[in-house]
């Protein structure tokens, strides 16, 4: 039997400046992990995942990243992504500084 | 200092302008991120968790204070106002954006610095003991010995595309402060009976994954046979080195393989071949190299000053205890500077610190500073009198903190906070171990005791040569750490023995105090540092201390 799927986000590096991105429901690249587009069907997730490759001026590095549903919003399941969310825990600065 | 000839500054400033070219290239699509990767590597630019990194080589961990304004100058202006010093002797910066850094390595090459073979499978930075021509065990500088190398292996086209990344270490003392056994290639620079200074060659150790210590592939080389030596080593290795599979690429895999007399037999083949292929020319360039490194003109004058400061400042004299060492002139002392204020990132200096030590350096210390591997800075040459007026001025400054060599003085890898291999965090454990004992007010109590924390299985925090290692490993999902203890890395060098079973990111440090209290009860004395007592006793104290649950099930 198929491995059930596990809902995705999917997320890269912006080529420029190396930030963390999110492909949002509105099919533009988003920095906040909230607006990022929860993807429940794997044909749909490895679709977007394959186009990035058009993508190549803008972006580095995509993959699909483990996501779950909470009060409505994608929330990250492994504290790697979580940490890619907000920025290094040791001191307040990188993203979560600029948000 | 060593001064670029012309040779050295047309190469980098041709590879910044290369670079410039590559990148623009990168944006305009022109070039894939598949064909960049490799060019951006070769310049020392990295893509992290959050951001690029850029890792600039400093050769043997030697600046001077205008290369050292320069750090500060480039973390400003196209950083976040702060470097990352790290366990290779180098500085790494967190947030550059692509465009920034041709940039960045233009200000960088201007002052003769660059991140070139910082990356990539090829020969890196050369490191080296810190206390490099200051040390009073030294037989000699072994600082020319690694520049010679570093001319050598830069750009050698034979050796650009090895198996995998390949590191030596050189030190001029029995003392051993640049971790040699824990390099693909060791330098030692050693005396025979005849009075001939020469090289004991050592081969094959790391960390990583599969730690090993390493070998003596040569008790004696001749000092001139050095050059044709390493070639030998390298092209035996080209040869012989696994490329079948990433894990089993290192030369420690070579040697353990194909056992170390056989490595031993195939470098001498070699040797004697290359051998003939150096005329000379290798010598009078060393000669050349060894005159920038001259001693500095030492200061003669009166120390009474800071024998009044030991005796009237008692906070100074806790700082002459643990940051100052024995220099080869009895009016200096080697200050350490630690960068690991409790609760701050270790190995990070704001840029303003690293004005503030560049400046003790002109002022006090015949301009010359040296970052250590374990992740501080030093002032290698300074006159005792100056000492007093350096350290009110690190006091202002946040770099007076006086915990060289104990528990607090924690090598960290950036971990998960910063690094994509990572797999977990190391940092926040290293600040947290830090303040405990800090409010504990236990670590002059503890002495001696080095923690060296890694976050994923590369071992760049050298947790396996830790008194007591951290290692930080993703266990289903969850931040777990593993304690290593009896870790030597030092001349007798020794791999920590895994204690048990890891403990999650709230358990480790209690797990850690446990730990510090059961030495602090079974040691002889407080003569007797950690590793000694783990030495005479083995890890069953210490065991019992972290698993008591296992202790009382097994009563």
């Amino acid at each position: 039997m198929a491995r059930a799927f596990t809902p995705k986000v999917l997320t890269a590096n912006r080529l420029l400046e190396g930030d963390v991105i999110y492909y949002s429901a509105n099919g533009d690249w988003v920095t906040s992990h909230d607006d990022a587009l929860y993807l429940t069907d794997e044909v749909q997730a490895n679709e977007l995942l394959a186009a990035c490759s058009k993508l190549s001026e803008y972006l580095v590095g995509a993959y699909l990243a483990n996501a779950a549903l909470e009060d409505g919003k994608p929330v990250p399941t492994h504290f790697r992504e979580e940490f890619r969310t907000r920025g290094p825990s040791n001191y307040h600065h990188g993203k979560q500084a600029e948000v | 200092m060593y001064s670029y000839n012309e040779f050295d500054k047309d190469f980098i400033q041709t590879r910044v302008k290369q670079f410039r070219s590559q990148v623009e290239r990168r944006v305009d699509g022109s070039l894939t991120e598949d064909e960049f990767k490799p060019l951006r590597l070769m310049n020392g630019l990295y893509l992290q968790l959050h951001a690029y990194m850029l890792r600039v080589a400093i050769p043997y961990g030697t600046l001077n204070s205008q290369k050292m304004h320069v750090l500060a100058d480039v973390a400003d202006k196209w950083d976040k106002g702060y470097g990352h010093f790290t366990t290779r002797q180098n500085i790494q910066y967190n947030w550059p954006k692509l465009k920034d850094v041709p940039d960045m390595l233009q200000a960088l090459a201007d002052v003769e610095m660059h991140a070139i073979q910082t990356s990539g499978n090829c020969i890196r930075n050369v490191t080296a003991d810190h206390f490099s021509g200051a040390a009073k065990d030294e037989i000699e500088d072994p600082r020319p010995t690694a520049e010679l190398l570093r001319q050598w292996s830069t750009d050698h086209p034979e050796f650009a595309f090895l198996g995998r990344k390949f590191k030596f270490a050189v030190t001029g003392s029995e003392t051993d402060r640049a971790v040699i056994k824990a390099h693909d290639v060791g330098i030692q620079v050693v005396k025979n009976a005849a009075g001939e200074i020469g090289y004991k060659v050592l081969v094959g150790g790391g960390l990583g994954r599969t730690p090993m210590i390493g070998k003596v592939l040569r008790e004696f080389l001749p000092r001139e046979d050095l050059l044709p030596y390493s070639e030998a080593i390298m092209q035996v290795y080209n040869a012989l080195g696994r490329r079948d599979n990433k894990y089993k690429a290192r030369i420690k895999i070579t040697v353990h393989e194909n056992g170390i007399e056989k490595i031993q037999e195939l470098v001498e083949e070699r040797f004697i071949i290359q051998r003939e292929a150096f005329a000379g020319y290798d010598q009078e360039l060393f000669k050349d190299i060894r005159e920038a490194f001259a001693a500095p003109d030492y200061l003669k004058a009166p120390t009474t000053a800071f024998d009044e400061a030991v005796n009237s400042d008692p906070i100074f004299r806790s700082f002459a205890d643990t940051n100052l060492f024995e220099h080869r002139n009895p009016d200096y002392a080697i200050v350490s500077i630690s960068i690991k204020k409790h609760g701050q990132t270790p190995g990070d200096a704001t840029s303003e610190q690293m004005r503030v030590m560049a400046d003790l350096a002109k002022e006090y210390a015949h301009d010359e500073l040296r970052i250590s591997h374990e992740q501080n800075v030093i002032l290698p040459h300074v006159h005792k009198s100056h000492i007093p007026a350096i350290h009110a001025k690190l006091r202002e400054h946040g770099l007076a903190t006086a915990n060289i060599g104990l528990i607090s003085d924690i090598i960290a890898c950036p971990g998960m906070d910063y690094c994509a291999l990572a797999t977990a965090r190391s940092i926040p454990i290293a600040q947290q171990i830090a303040t405990r004992f800090d409010e504990l007010k236990l670590e002059h109590e503890i002495g001696e005791l080095k923690i060296k924390i890694s976050g994923c299985i590369n071992a760049c925090g050298h947790h396996h040569v830790g008194h007591i290692g951290i290692l930080g490993l993703d266990k289903a999902g969850v931040e777990s750490y593993q304690i290593t203890l009896g870790g030597d890395g030092s001349e007798n060098a020794a791999i920590g023995e895994r204690a048990g079973p890891g403990f999650s990111y709230t358990e480790i440090v209690p797990a850690i105090e446990r730990l510090v209290g059961a030495y602090l009860e079974v040691r002889t004395s407080a003569d007797e540092t950690f590793l000694e007592t783990y030495r005479r006793l083995g890890s069953a104290p210490f065991k019992a201390a972290l698993y008591p649950e296992t202790r009382v099930a097994a009563e």
